[in-house]
């Protein structure tokens, strides 16, 4: 039974009170009114001639390399994270996991502090480094890494997820059958978690492609070498707010993108 | 076992698997002792929770052994004590209750995963992988994913991927379970086939009798972790030693105590044998032996107690009725009779049987538990 106002409602319980469809309402205004602001204001008759732009061109190049190392980087490092949390008994395990999840709750400009007192020309790591003639802070790699300590804790958990949810007697059948635990990665659990390895590669990229505060903070925003696509939006609202058009409305598709190729695993999941 | 096991482990008498050794897990005791030579084909059967699994999972290495001894063609798999030897060095095969196939492998890859991971190559694991799935029928559907595949085929598939790797000892959790009356009772009669073929020891676990008497040519009965009996399937079918084994071959079994020819049950429930014996007993009877009736039976059956029906199922042309008579029979009649006595749930009757009718074996090995169990006298 589908009442006046078009929200399905189960007839033996009555129809959807105001009380709920209208905060209802008010709240979906307050999420699609930007975009729809954005759209509409958005000058797409110099679109053509913006994105060609050098500045966008630059940030649009340096925003999709540096996410897309992220993620390499996120594979090399996480993949193998999310199995000794997922099978492993190491001692400490719940607060490592803890530890991991740190990152997705940290205030990316506090994440940037942080980056800068390890890797920073005085820090922990960067002043050692330093006198090899080696210095982070401001260049690409300063991205790369901000990228990935806001990424990588969306990727783990995603993925350690998938790893726990596949059976386990799967790697059991695979080491009766000879496998050694190498194999029985490569060959059984990689492979059976792999939607959730590619969602957490959705996930992990989306965050990288959006961060702003970490890299602000820890590697500038320098046109060419660390201006992400973010910080381009940041700088060009305050000289050249079209241009700051052009680019928020590339990344609204980028996330909307995203958010097709996770469709089925999220949207249907939730609405199950 | 405890402690320490000093002593040759190859020799002239050490047979093919030598296992003796005990499982805990948290309250739950596991103490078995089984020896086995190429070409057996040990069923185990007992009651849910009597450690089956356990004990196929122990042979496999998947759980360790408290203590004891798991040897296998002159090499100590586990001791209780060290490192036992990994899952992957044992060699076994292991047909998983749930199949556990691979879901994102074809069938054929999932048949060259054991020779692939055994140091064969591509090429080669397929090629053997590929005569494995001719053999057990099902070589057309190599291309096929598991979703793919019906109940009866991926069991097929199962069996193909563990008898690749050429194991030394092929364990089996319930193979046939899963699977429809006439798939099982079809594949059963292939499976016996398989195993008769294999150069190794089959362990198969089981509920069912028909498999005990079809495949196996030795029963192992389990019952609250440690072995009950042990034997040829015939010796286990007419001679069961606990109820669990009584009831799954079809046999009435009750334990008491004999003296002359009377058998003490309970103190409410006693039973006429003709055959002397004085000691532990199993006084056992088949199902069609007892006669269900409403009234008290005036006839010659000198064993007669009150029941209640507890259940009725059909079983094959009869119809096979669970009763409470204090101790738990099982009656088989005729579906004429359930109609015309009104055999259900619940229902008021009486159990008899002819004392012609009922075996005697002593509990204890010792005892003349070698008697024939007399029907004739």
């Amino acid at each position: 039974m589908t009442s006046r106002k078009g929200v399905r409602v189960d007839p033996a319980v009555g129809r959807a009170p105001l009380l709920l469809v209208l905060p209802a309402l008010l709240g979906l205004a307050v999420l699609v009114l930007p975009l729809v602001s954005l759209l509409v204001r958005t000058p797409w008759s110099t679109m053509p001639a913006r994105l060609v732009d050098p500045v966008v061109l630059d940030a649009l190049w340096l925003s999709l390399l540096t996410s897309t190392i992220t993620m390499a980087l996120c594979l090399l490092l996480g993949l193998p994270l999310a199995w000794v949390l997922a099978r492993t008994h190491v001692r400490g395990r719940a607060l490592l996991r803890g530890v991991i999840t740190v990152p997705l709750v940290l205030p990316p400009v506090v994440a940037g502090v942080a980056l800068l007192t390890a890797f920073g020309r005085s820090g922990i790591l960067g002043a050692p480094l330093r006198d090899l003639g080696i210095t982070i802070p401001f260049t690409t790699t300063a991205v790369v890494i901000a990228h990935t300590f806001v990424a990588l804790p969306f990727f783990v958990i995603s993925v350690e997820g998938a790893f726990r949810a596949s059976n386990r007697d799967y790697d059991l059948v695979a080491a009766t059958l000879g496998a050694d635990r190498w194999t029985v990665f490569r060959r059984v659990t990689v492979p059976l978690a792999l939607p959730g390895i590619i969602a957490g590669l959705v996930l992990g990229w989306a965050r990288s492609l959006g961060e702003f505060g970490a890299t602000i903070t820890f590697a500038g925003n320098f046109p060419g070498t660390t201006q992400t696509m973010p910080l381009a939006v940041y700088s060009a609202l305050q000289s050249d707010p079209e241009a700051a058009l052009v680019l928020s409305v590339i990344l609204l598709l980028v996330s909307v993108l995203v958010l097709v190729l996770l469709r089925d695993r999220w949207l249907q999941q939730a609405a199950r | 076992m405890t402690g320490p096991v000093i002593g040759p482990v190859i020799g002239p008498g050490a047979a093919y698997l030598d296992a003796d050794f005990v499982v805990r897990r948290g309250d739950f005791v596991l103490d078995v002792a089984l020896s086995a030579e190429p070409g057996d084909v040990i069923a185990v059967i007992g009651p849910n929770g009597s450690g089956k699994s356990t004990m196929a999972r122990a042979l496999a290495g998947l759980v360790p052994v408290t203590s004891g001894r798991i040897t296998c063609r002159g090499t100590d798999w586990d001791t209780g004590e060290g490192q036992p030897v990994q899952v992957q060095a044992r060699n076994v095969g292991v047909v998983f209750q749930d199949l556990l196939l691979f879901p994102h492998l074809s069938a054929l890859d999932n048949v060259a995963f054991g020779p692939h991971s055994r140091g064969v190559d591509k090429t080669g694991a397929r090629r053997t992988a590929r005569a494995w799935l001719d053999r057990l029928g099902v070589g057309e559907l190599s291309h096929r994913r598991p979703g793919e595949l019906s109940g009866g085929q991926a069991q097929r598939v199962a069996i193909a991927r563990a008898l690749a790797t050429e194991p030394a000892l092929l364990l089996l959790d319930e193979p046939l379970a899963a699977l429809d009356v006439g798939v099982a009772m079809t594949l059963r009669v292939e499976l016996a086939r398989h195993l008769a073929d294999f150069g190794g020891v089959s362990v198969l676990v089981t509920h069912q009798a028909i498999d005990t008497m079809t495949v196996a040519n030795r029963v192992m009965v389990l019952d609250e972790g440690s072995v009950a009996q042990i034997g040829s399937p015939q010796e286990v079918a007419q001679r069961p030693r606990t109820d669990h084994v009584a009831r799954l071959v079809g046999l009435n079994a009750l334990r008491g105590r004999s003296s002359g020819t009377d058998v003490q049950v309970t103190d409410a429930m006693s039973l006429t044998s003709v055959t002397p014996f004085d000691g532990e007993v199993f006084a056992s009877f088949t199902p069609s032996a007892v006669t269900v009736t409403l009234e008290e039976p005036t006839g010659s059956a000198r064993n007669r107690w009150q029941a209640t029906v507890q259940s009725v199922v059909p079983h094959g042309e009869a119809v096979r009725v669970h009763l409470d008579a204090g101790q738990a029979l099982i009656a088989d009649v005729t579906p004429a009779s359930v109609a015309r006595l009104s055999l259900v749930p619940g229902r008021a009757v009486w159990a008899s049987v002819k004392a012609t009718e009922v075996a005697i074996y002593g509990t204890t090995p010792s005892g003349p538990d070698a008697r024939l169990p007399s029907r004739h006298v």
